[in-house]
């Protein structure tokens, strides 16, 4: 009887949390693909006949553009973040315990700092006539100031500065997972730096980099007030595409369409960690 | 002492369709020591999980002192338990942790306070009132577990392998200082073990285990001097199990032909016919060695010697290949008394220190015995 | 490979995390209006801050925001852990799948799911809007949170509430709640900062009604460079930094 006894209990939690995400979450995302098979309509947003245009304009040249530049400045995005954080989540995983915590904290603060007031910083940087290139000119490096701002780089710098510690963690948690004695069986079974780093050290990293990626690439393109302030009209990501249809030109089926192409790239990431870490054998132990 | 305190009647229960207790009969009695013995997965743990009301049965019923508590919730159980790892609250500090479940009865504060003091007292442990669990060690913290679950007076303790977490020494100590505890407060305890030797020296009666099933039930002389079946004799202590063939029935006797040798023994309780197979079982310690020009017993030689401290344990391999183990004690007259390996000898038992048992159906073939205990 | 190589590195990295920061911080005090050069020391932009009537009223409505979404996030997402954590329920995998894929979709994706929702069943874009939102994008971190701790959680120590006479609801509030209150804290603590920094969101789901400070911060740095900023964004690392050693305080003094 002691369940029996529980229940009100448990139903009661079970019931708000599926009711929650069943209204918040599921409802709104059906309602997104319905959305994006119906027809634009300049009174009530949609409006009948179902239809596949919107996907259909996916491809269309314009818009393709947009979106596989936007993927291009999200990949580098990514490889950036990656080629930064991974030597040092290692170099962070080798220090002393109190030096982690307090290194990990510090790495932490500016991501409990308003991101759009870090977008700006940067903004103070790069200007024409911003820090950088008074310094560079200050210096004698160059005469006339560098165009930095409104670019595809600032874009991607400012990406990189905003995602950087979501790539970081994870890669933190798998070095420090990664036990010291397995890299000592590496050398003392022969194997020099190189093979021990391709054998033993990628293999047992690769959930976490898969992670980082996941976290890094879809906000990439998702991020549109850091290609708003920095990038100028011409570098626009797939969530400034959304939001322009959605909020300006009105055109939610095409807003819809485009968000669902943000959402199969996220189902193709999340199967791609789901077998990393089934490879590892711990697939199961995780949520 | 023989009246019943708590009884299970026709328990069973089973996770995701496996079967873990099977139709289970058990009656513990009023202040007894009973411990239930067996492998991991053998089930002993639900069973404890049962009676403290953490599971509930699929079907039977439990009474406790005239009670049926099957469907009683845990905190409704007048019966206490001391957890594995002593599932010690983090949060409160050792007094606290005591006082937990007097809080829960609404005692006054007057009272808590002195009934905390008197169990910490009792185990040793007042000085370290004021302590986090975490600032104890696995000796004192095992203490703290005792003296939280028995400061409710409780007509029964439950003690899920309580000292499995503790090194050897420690152990032994604890074992001395359980039993002390249980005659003091004369409190039924409900001891879970998988470690025989702490079964047999702790315990007034022991429940053996195995697949949900009660293989024997008995005094731990019982169980070690008459084992039920083979996974008793096995589990329990080690074992040497000779073939035998039962030759002629007498009256009160039987004649026994063992690997050879003819031999007289008292008529086992189970139903015997002539021709029939049997085991015949030895301990270690009942096995006598004795020269190898003896007028009686199996040839064989010492394959390997093992000094003990006390006793000086032997392999010997007998012609036909059967291995026997031997625990002798050292001898006064003869301190220096060892084999040498590959020393010829014969080995022998006193009559009336075996113990038979039926060769069971189902059984493996002889030879993947010893590893079934290994 | 020697020791100075892994810290230098980490050091450079810092430094370029900490610069643009660092900037804005010193700019914050800078007299110049321009923006970019350097004419002494003033605290005009932090005055001209507060007699921004539109600026302020911003700043208490998203500090209510982030502290009701905080708040309601960690209570719904602490029970969801615990029912989680303590029972077996058909389709406890999807549930648990579904947090995940909240957590890891783009902003932007529940964002317009959600203004479509809200302007499907005519609620006002305003605080209530913002709320619900709020709190579903915050859910999955406060589970994940305090599911962590609970994971780390001796299965037993329920059960020796229970078997000491303590019901379901007594243990709950004597042992389990203590236990896992640096969890709580903490997914709060999360809470509070994705609400206070969201713009993604928000952007979609407020109304005229009720403005957030970061669509203000928003509209104010579209265009051009308003000095404004710094001081406003130095204010805000001061708070946060106030509000995490906060928590780490109360983290350690609840250790000992």
């Amino acid at each position: 009887m002691l369940k029996v006894r529980q229940q009100p209990f448990k139903t009661a939690v079970l019931a708000l949390v599926w009711g929650w995400l069943l209204v918040l979450v599921l409802a709104p995302n059906l309602l997104v693909v319905g959305t994006s098979v119906l027809t634009r309509d300049a009174g009530s947003f949609i409006a009948l006949p179902v239809n596949l245009d919107s996907y259909r304009r996916l491809l269309d040249p314009l818009y393709l553009d947009v979106f596989l530049h936007s993927l291009y400045m999200a990949s580098v995005t990514t490889l950036c973040c990656l080629l930064i954080g991974y030597p040092f989540a290692w170099a962070l995983s080798r220090l002393t315990k109190p030096r982690q915590t307090l290194l990990i904290f510090l790495l932490i603060v500016p991501f409990w700092t308003n991101s759009l007031v870090r977008t700006y910083a940067l903004k103070l940087l790069l200007a024409t006539n911003g820090l950088i290139n008074n310094a560079l000119i200050g210096l004698g490096l160059i005469d006339e100031p560098l165009q930095m701002l409104y670019t595809e780089g600032a874009v991607i710098v400012g990406l990189v500065y905003l995602l950087l510690p979501f790539m970081i963690l994870p890669l933190y948690s798998v070095f420090e997972d990664l036990r010291r004695e397995l890299l000592m069986a590496s050398h003392d079974l022969g194997a020099g730096k190189l093979p021990t780093f391709i054998h033993v050290v990628v293999p047992l990293t690769l959930p976490g980099v898969i992670a980082g990626v996941m976290l890094v690439l879809l906000p990439a393109m998702g991020l549109f007030f850091v290609a708003d302030i920095l990038g100028g009209s011409r570098n626009l990501l797939v969530g400034n595409v959304i939001k322009n249809q959605f909020l300006d030109a009105r055109d939610w089926p095409f807003g819809a369409a485009a968000s669902i192409l943000l959402t199969v790239a996220m189902a193709v990431l999340l199967l791609a960690h789901k077998l990393s870490e089934r490879r590892l054998g711990n697939g199961e132990s995780k949520p | 002492m023989n009246q019943t305190l708590l009884s299970l009647r026709n328990v069973s229960k089973s996770f995701d369709g496996k079967s873990v207790l099977d139709a289970l009969d058990l009656d513990i009695r009023d202040g007894e020591f009973i411990t239930l013995l067996g492998p991991s997965g053998c089930g002993k743990t639900t069973l404890l999980r049962l009676m403290a009301g953490f599971e509930h049965p699929d079907d039977g019923s439990l009474t406790l002192a005239g009670t049926d508590i099957t469907h009683t919730l845990p905190e409704h159980r007048p019966l206490n338990t001391v957890f594995q790892h002593y599932a010690l609250f983090p949060h409160m500090t050792v007094f606290d942790n005591v006082a937990y479940g007097l809080k829960m009865e609404k005692r006054p504060k007057d009272e808590i306070r002195q009934r905390v003091d008197e169990a910490l007292a009792m185990v040793q442990l007042g000085d370290f009132a004021r302590r986090k669990p975490h600032q104890l060690s696995g000796g004192q913290q095992q203490r703290v577990a005792i003296a939280r679950a028995v400061v409710k007076r409780p007509k029964l303790l439950l003690l899920d392998e309580p000292l499995s977490a503790l090194d050897y020494k420690l152990r032994r100590t604890m074992q001395v200082e359980l039993k002390r505890l249980q005659r003091e407060l004369g409190i039924t305890f409900v001891f879970v073990t998988h470690d025989q030797e702490e079964a047999l020296s702790m315990s007034d009666r022991v429940v053996v285990l195995k697949d949900g099933l009660i293989q024997q039930l008995g005094t731990p002389r019982e169980i070690y001097e008459r084992p039920a079946n083979l996974f008793t004799a096995r589990f329990v202590g080690e074992t040497n199990l000779f073939p035998g063939k039962l030759e002629r029935l007498g009256d009160g006797t039987i004649t026994v032909d063992v690997l050879g040798v003819h031999r007289t023994l008292r008529r086992p309780s189970f139903p015997v016919c002539e021709g029939q197979a049997v085991h015949v079982l030895l301990r270690p310690e009942d096995i006598r060695v004795l020269a190898p020009d003896a007028d009686h017993g199996l040839a064989g030689k010492v394959v390997e010697r093992n000094y003990k401290g006390s006793t000086l344990d032997s392999v010997i391999h007998l012609a036909d290949g059967t291995e026997v183990l031997a625990s002798e004690f050292f001898d006064e007259d003869d301190p220096m008394f060892d084999y040498r390996l590959g020393e010829p000898v014969k080995v022998s038992w006193v009559d009336g220190w075996e113990w038979l048992l039926p060769v069971e159906p189902d059984e493996l073939p002889a030879g993947a015995e010893l590893a079934v205990n290994a | 490979m020697n020791r100075w190589l892994p810290r230098a590195y980490l050091s450079i990295v810092y430094a370029l995390l900490y610069l643009p920061i660092l900037v804005l911080v010193v700019f914050s005090f800078n007299s110049s209006r321009t923006g970019y050069r350097w004419g002494g020391l003033s605290l005009q932009w932090y005055e001209s801050l507060f007699n921004n009537h539109a600026m302020v009223q911003a700043m208490w409505n998203s500090l209510w925001l982030a502290l009701a979404a905080a708040t309601v996030s960690t209570l719904i997402g602490a029970l969801t852990a615990l029912a989680l954590h303590r029972y077996r329920f058909r389709g406890k995998r999807v549930l648990n799948g579904m947090l995940f894929v909240v957590m890891m979709s783009p902003e932007i994706v529940l964002a317009i799911s959600l203004l479509a929702l809200f302007l499907l069943i005519g609620l006002q874009l305003g605080f209530v809007s913002l709320l619900l939102a709020h709190v579903t994008f915050c859910l999955p971190f406060v589970v994940i949170t305090v599911m962590a701790r609970l994971s780390g959680f001796d299965e037993r120590l329920p059960e020796a509430a229970r078997d000491l006479g303590a019901s379901d609801f007594t243990m709950t509030r004597t042992v389990l709640i203590p236990v896992i209150m640096p969890a709580l804290l903490a997914g709060w603590l999360l809470g509070f900062t994705l609400s206070l920094d969201d713009v993604v969101v928000s952007t979609f789901v407020s109304g005229p009604s009720y403005e957030i400070l970061p669509l203000r911060i928003y509209s104010m740095v579209r265009v051009g460079l308003k000095p404004e900023v710094n001081a406003l964004g130095t204010l805000l690392l001061v708070f946060s930094l106030v509000m995490l050693m906060l928590s780490q305080w109360i983290l350690t003094r609840s250790k000992r």
